[in-house]
């Protein structure tokens, strides 16, 4: 199916609006205070649950592409990587400014002593490895590395999953909905699994 | 068949204090004048007749015995001593975010979905080392009590904290009435279950193995601080806030503080509490308010005084014992908090 190239900037366009949308619903609810007694760890929630979700909708883009083969879906990749690497970067904003009260010692204590920080500094330092080599100039340089670098989203993926499973306190039910998502995720990934999604495309053509 | 329906005047048998229990009770209360003195030092004890001025808060229908204990009830009878640090928090903050995972496990869950918990007609099991134990209802464990206003810090776990008005009577006085025995040398609590009216409750991937339970050490629970609440801001508690009757231990974590309490048990072993059974090393039976001994995954040293804003995150030192210490640090006298946390 072929479509005109002003459908794919429209779509791009609406893409980069959808990913805006939250952070100004959520500011706005904080503006006029819907957001309960303590708006600094409303926001942090909110924009660290945003990143994964932008993470997951990340990796959903190749199996989708390949169960479709709209290029659509390859498009908004890039964009995408980056929304993640803003949120994860409004996310630890958030944790130094509401939480630490700007209190660079502790903030170094706490990377030091905690391994949920651990871990989700870690994330953090892969999705900017991988912003920044988002470029074109990188990935010239990069050749073939290049892929295999950005295959780290599935560990970083991993990472994120653990610094939420460290946070949770008294029910596993929400972590384990999405840690389900991202281990399909992965599966879809591992060759024989990943090669079986073109002749699922086949097979709902023909029964169409 | 002959009937008898009480009126709403008549005595209930159950508020016929016995004769040992009311001099035992005057005895006890005598032994706590010593302690009762140190209580000053919480903050200035100017007890008033006068209702402080709830007009914000909504009122709801109390039972009638509520109210006329609310009316005759001690204001103020415990103030903290920094009033300008310690403002009470708003009401909508104080029952509109807090921890009751049996209404779900985000801060706003509890006022959302409390609304199922049937707290009328309410009874109280008192049982184990007492001598006068038995199923109690709530009217007959709340009125022989004074009614009083005690404005306390609560400080969770999790680093926050909110000033927050409770209104109730004293646990000492609960326990001095079952009688304890000998025995006893510690207090066990459970919160009710019931999956139909606690939709946490009924999630299949709950780390808490149902009721909740927490527990104290039987001087813990007589200490003149120690507080059953039974109402809030003037009223009586929101569901969400553990309606009908729940424990205010101020100089510990929140979670020491158990919500809707269906049981009371004196007991001769120390209870295994909820979290303790989830994660013994983040959280002790002990759990008092400490800022020295971190929990594992963060630091206890300050906490966030709420409701905060993004531009005043009004963090500020955790201070041991919750600020209590003067109070209560004899009770711990000779203990290693580090291991005892």
């Amino acid at each position: 199916m072929s479509m005109p190239a002003y459908i794919f900037t429209l779509w791009r366009a609406s893409v980069f609006v959808a990913a805006l949308v939250p952070l100004a619903w959520w500011g706005w609810q904080v503006a006029n205070n819907m957001a309960g007694p303590e708006p600094g760890r409303y926001l942090l929630l909110n924009i660290g649950l945003g990143a994964l979700w932008l993470l997951l909708f990340t990796l959903s883009l190749t199996p989708l592409t390949k169960l479709t083969r709209w290029k659509g879906f390859n498009l908004i990749r890039r964009q995408l990587g980056l929304w993640t690497l803003a949120y994860a970067v409004l996310h630890l904003t958030c944790y130094v400014l509401f939480i630490l009260g700007l209190d660079w010692a502790r903030l170094g204590s706490e990377i030091v002593n905690r391994p949920y920080i651990i871990v989700g500094m870690l994330a953090l330092l892969g999705l900017t490895a991988l912003g920044a080599t988002s470029n074109r100039w990188a990935m010239r340089k990069l050749g073939k590395r290049w892929k295999t670098l950005h295959k780290a989203s599935y560990l970083i993926l991993a990472l994120v999953l653990l610094h939420f499973l460290w946070v949770v306190r008294a029910d596993m039910q929400e972590w384990f909905v999405y840690a389900l998502v991202g281990a399909l995720l992965m599966c879809l990934r591992i060759p024989p699994v990943s090669r079986t999604l073109p002749k699922l495309r086949q097979r709902l053509k023909q029964s169409a | 068949m002959l009937i008898k329906i009480a009126k709403p005047g008549d005595l209930h048998e159950s508020e016929v204090t016995p004769e040992s229990v009311y001099l035992s009770r005057r005895r006890f209360m005598g032994g706590l004048a010593g302690i009762g003195a140190g209580l000053a030092f919480a903050g200035n004890t100017k007890a008033s007749e006068q209702r402080p001025d709830y007009n914000d808060v909504p009122q709801s229908d109390a039972p009638d015995w509520f109210k006329a204990k609310r009316d005759a009830a001690e204001w103020q009878a415990v103030v903290p001593s920094d009033p300008a640090q310690d403002k009470t928090a708003p009401y909508a903050d104080a029952s509109g975010y807090n921890n009751f995972f049996e209404f779900g496990t985000g801060k706003s869950d509890p006022a959302r979905k409390a609304g199922t918990l049937v707290t009328e007609p309410w009874s109280v099991v008192i049982d184990g080392e007492v001598n006068n134990g038995g199923r109690f209802a709530l009217e007959d464990i709340a009125t022989p009590s004074q009614f009083e206003e005690r404005i306390y810090r609560l400080r969770c776990v999790e680093a926050w904290s909110m000033v927050i008005p409770w209104l109730g009577i004293s646990l000492a006085d609960v326990i001095q009435r079952a009688e304890p025995t000998s025995k006893a040398k510690y207090v066990r609590f459970e919160t009710l279950v019931d999956p139909d009216q606690m939709p946490g409750q009924r999630s299949s991937f709950a780390l808490i193995d149902w009721p909740y339970v927490e527990g104290l050490r039987l001087d813990e629970a007589m200490h003149p601080l120690s507080f059953l609440a039974l109402g809030m801001y003037g009223r009586e508690l929101p569901n969400q806030n553990g309606a009908p009757l729940r424990l205010v231990v101020p100089w510990k974590y929140g979670f020491k503080s158990i919500k809707s309490i269906v049981r009371i048990s004196l007991v001769e072993e120390q209870p295994l509490n909820s979290w303790q059974q989830i994660a013994a090393n983040e959280y002790g039976f002990y759990a008092n308010v400490n800022p020295d001994v971190d929990h594992p995954r963060w630091s206890q040293a300050t906490e966030r005084r709420l409701p905060n804003s993004l531009f005043n995150t009004n963090i500020i030192d955790t201070r041991m014992f919750n600020g209590y210490a003067d109070e209560v640090a004899s009770l711990y006298s000779g203990m290693d908090l580090r291991v005892n946390y």
